[in-house]
């Protein structure tokens, strides 16, 4: 049975209802630095995980479990991802 | 009265804990590393202050792992006591057994400080040697501190008594708040009382050497419950 090798890129943000300092700072030292049409910045994580499946959907499904068990605490985040198929390797 | 007090790999206020315990309360403590299992014989286990797992991905996101955890959450579930101080706050929202998240300060920075905190009630174990609206001072160390909770669940805890501290002013009143917890929240319980989470350190505030003792009466206040059982 062929296995798949996936590469999730997984984006961690916060929930629009949870403040950002971090954020406003750095908006805030843009709008220094000139950019005065800056309305808003958000930061949040980016996070890559390379996994071994037999499936897509396996893949996809794993991902979410992990995104849902520890990758991103859902009280204050949301997480999207984007599965990148990288090598099918053939084996017994 | 057993205590225990969990050591994960970061944990960094775990003795300060445990002096308290065993030295100025005299009682049997255990220092328990984070790969045991059980912990049948403690009445109360402590989730101490530190850098568990270097705090990475989110302060406590790892540690809710860690194998002990199971154990804490059987503890919990048995009504038995547990306390969570700072990096222990915010494995217990992590594993689920508080309600909320503790996020970045408000400021950004890490706040090193005296915090003022006022006692919302005493009907708990945990604050029955305090007065109600007590104003204490005690220290607060953190950069992931601020309590938020969604609407809802504020309510919930304002409802159900299960804010315990909240940071204030030398009057009591709601106008001092280090960190930009919503509420002005310090520290909650569960719904049952069992389960205390809190950002101040009690245990850096029992001996009079460090200069201030208002945190020995909520150790002293679990202490008496297990007599009164």
């Amino acid at each position: 049975m062929s296995q798949q090798t996936y590469k999730a890129q997984i984006y961690v943000t916060l929930r629009p209802s949870v403040l950002d300092p971090e954020g406003t700072a750095v908006a805030s030292g843009l709008q220094q630095q000139g950019y005065t049409e800056v309305q808003e910045v958000r930061i949040g994580k980016y996070i890559e995980v390379t996994l071994t499946t037999a499936t897509e959907e396996s893949a996809r499904k794993q991902v979410n479990q992990m995104c849902d068990q520890l990758l991103a605490n859902p009280v204050i985040e949301n997480y999207s991802f984007e599965l990148e198929q990288l090598a099918t390797t053939v084996g017994g | 009265m057993n205590f225990g007090v969990v050591v994960f790999p970061g944990s960094n206020c775990d003795r300060d804990a445990a002096y308290v315990t065993q030295d100025l309360l005299g009682q049997p403590t255990r220092l328990i590393w984070h790969q045991e299992t059980d912990i049948s014989e403690i009445d109360v286990i402590i989730l101490p202050g530190g850098f568990s797992y270097g705090d990475y991905l989110r302060c406590g996101a790892i540690a809710q792992f860690s194998p002990i955890m199971k154990a804490v959450q059987d503890h919990a579930q048995q009504g038995k006591f547990v306390l969570g101080i700072c990096n222990g706050f915010q494995i217990l929202t992590e594993v689920g057994l508080l309600p909320g998240a503790l996020i970045c300060n408000r400021d950004l920075h890490f706040i090193c400080d005296r915090a003022l905190v006022r006692v919302e009630h005493n009907h708990l174990s945990w604050t029955q040697n305090y007065s109600e609206k007590a104003v204490i001072t005690l220290p607060i160390a953190h950069g992931e501190g601020r309590y938020f909770a969604d609407p809802d669940t504020l309510t919930q805890l304002e409802h159900n008594g299960q804010i315990l501290f909240r940071y204030c002013n030398a009057q009591g009143e709601m106008t001092s708040n280090p960190n930009g917890s919503l509420k002005h929240i310090a520290g909650i319980t569960n719904e049952r009382g069992n389960v205390l989470g809190m950002m101040p350190h009690p245990e850096r505030a029992s001996d009079d050497v460090l200069g201030k003792t208002d945190g020995l009466a909520l150790f002293q206040g679990v202490l008496k419950a297990a007599v009164m059982v």
